[in-house]
């Protein structure tokens, strides 16, 4: 497989160690404990379509689709696939109930109105400024969906991500290199490794997963953070 | 007696010139309207500006046009057809990239009055700030998207962003009657009612030409005061199962 980020030397320091901390549905699972009954998400591709398995019992969470669903259901059954109803990623999709439809410019008043709790959504880089870096990749093919519009209206944007890159690079950075999708945008980042939360604009750790601990984090970490660790 | 049901597709789209501007409802192929994209193909109308949010990825729909080199120029979010980057990167179409809100609340103001509004979309980023490339030759960026104005709201940077007035708009619906009034069908309804205030004139293609009445004032998604000519489909939508249709 062709690596094509920025070239760096391969013997990187802080080579991926996959079997340090959470997996990548550990992470999904770890980040549903915190999502509260009668949250309205929006979910990205990749990890954080693993999420809604996770929801606890007892806690109702509504889903939104960019694409003007809300209140949208697991994949649809074959068989059973409609294709006058997918989800963002074009998918055949199901309704709960109690779900809405609504048109494209409704969709993303919900979205940019602050009226979605939460966006979960992945990230190629995370700055210490809650800055977000996911949409595009120089060189390969530009596009951007409703990233911009998810990261600029909903109040809580919640990054679910791998610690490190395939070289074991830091994602979470001083400064992002990759073009940017929103500034200053990110309230949470959970990872295999720990969970951050943006206080005052200020990276704060807040949890190492089991077995990981402060100083395993502190090497795969190239932005400045507090620790704030409690009990 | 106002009655927009016309039967020759093709004569109706006759009016539509090669060069126009032409928005399209659509989020993939949900909702898409084929058979009017298809019978511009047919009609080899080129040059186009389309405005849609997705090529598709296949050559069918917006794919077909890209594919048989009938685009001059594309406002969209997410292109997603690997074809098109190629003849983008090889400077044979420009590309206008913009956040899928700001596409939808710009067919929208357009279709309004509002000739443009502040976003926080894409504030800060390289679709807002003049280094996004709008065309390519020869390997290179020779032009770009225009930087957006900026202005701060409540300590934030927000981005100017124009209503978009296409000369033509292409529209899928479920159900339409004889005064252009619109039922869409679950998801398929996207940026379709956006498409249909945007343009000057607009084209729709429906699943079921029903009778005036027949859809109740309230349950209206679009009134026909936003649409010129209705067709029927010559493809049916897909697949329905009964579960699925219970909910229409």
């Amino acid at each position: 497989m062709t690596e094509t980020m920025s070239p760096q030397s391969p013997q990187s320091p802080q080579s991926p160690d996959t079997t340090l901390g959470r997996t990548r549905e550990g992470i999904a699972e770890r980040l549903a404990q915190d999502l509260e009954d009668g949250f309205v998400v929006n979910l990205g591709v990749g990890i954080p379509l693993s999420v809604p398995k996770f929801v606890p019992d007892g806690v109702e969470v509504f889903l939104h689709a960019e694409n003007g669903v809300l209140g949208m259901g697991p994949e649809a059954a074959p068989g059973h696939e409609d294709l006058d109803l997918t989800n963002a990623g074009k998918q055949p999709v199901t309704l709960i109930s109690g779900a809405s439809i609504v048109d494209s410019a409704t969709s993303f008043a919900i979205v940019r109105g602050g009226h979605l709790d939460v966006t979960v959504l992945g990230a190629l880089q995370v700055s210490a400024d809650g800055d977000l870096s996911n949409w595009y990749v120089p060189g390969r093919n530009p596009a951007v969906g409703g990233a911009m519009d998810l990261v600029a209206g909903t109040p809580e944007v919640w990054v679910v991500m791998e610690h490190v890159d395939r070289l074991g690079r830091p994602k979470i950075v001083k400064a992002c290199e990759f073009p940017l999708t929103g500034k200053a945008v990110v309230t949470r980042v959970y990872t295999d490794l720990a969970v951050f939360h943006l206080v005052d604009g200020e990276l704060v750790l807040k949890e190492c997963a089991p077995g990981v601990s402060p100083g395993d984090v502190r090497e795969r970490t190239s932005a400045a953070y507090r620790e704030d660790l409690g009990a | 007696m106002v009655d927009k049901v016309r039967g020759d597709v093709m004569a109706t789209l006759e009016v539509v010139p090669s060069g126009a501007s032409i928005a399209v409802g659509g989020f993939g192929s949900s909702g898409r309207p084929d058979t009017l994209i298809d019978a511009l193909c047919d009609m080899d109308r080129r040059d186009l500006h389309l405005i849609v949010n997705n090529v598709g990825n296949d050559f069918t729909g917006i794919g077909r046009m890209v594919a048989e080199g009938r685009v001059r120029r594309l406002t969209a979010s997410f292109p997603v057809l690997p074809e098109f980057y190629d003849v983008y990167f090889a400077g044979d179409v420009e590309f206008e990239l913009i956040p899928q809100g700001t596409l939808a609340e710009r067919l929208r103001a357009g279709g309004s009055g509002i000739p443009a509004f502040f976003t926080p979309s894409g504030a800060g980023t390289m679709l807002a700030d003049g280094t996004f490339p709008l065309r390519y030759s020869e390997g290179s960026p020779v032009e770009h998207v225009t930087a957006k104005e900026s202005r701060q709201f409540d300590g934030r940077e927000h981005v100017l962003e124009y209503g978009i007035v296409a000369d033509f708009g292409l529209v899928k619906a479920n159900k339409g009657d004889p005064k252009g009034n619109l039922r869409f069908r679950l998801s398929a309804r996207n940026f379709n009612p956006l498409v249909a205030m945007s343009a000057r004139h607009t084209f729709v293609e429906v699943d079921h030409l029903v009778d005036v009445g027949e859809l109740h004032p309230d349950d209206i998604h679009l009134p026909g005061v936003f649409v010129d000519d209705v067709m029927l489909a010559s493809k049916t939508s897909p697949k329905q199962p009964a579960m699925a249709e219970a909910m229409t």
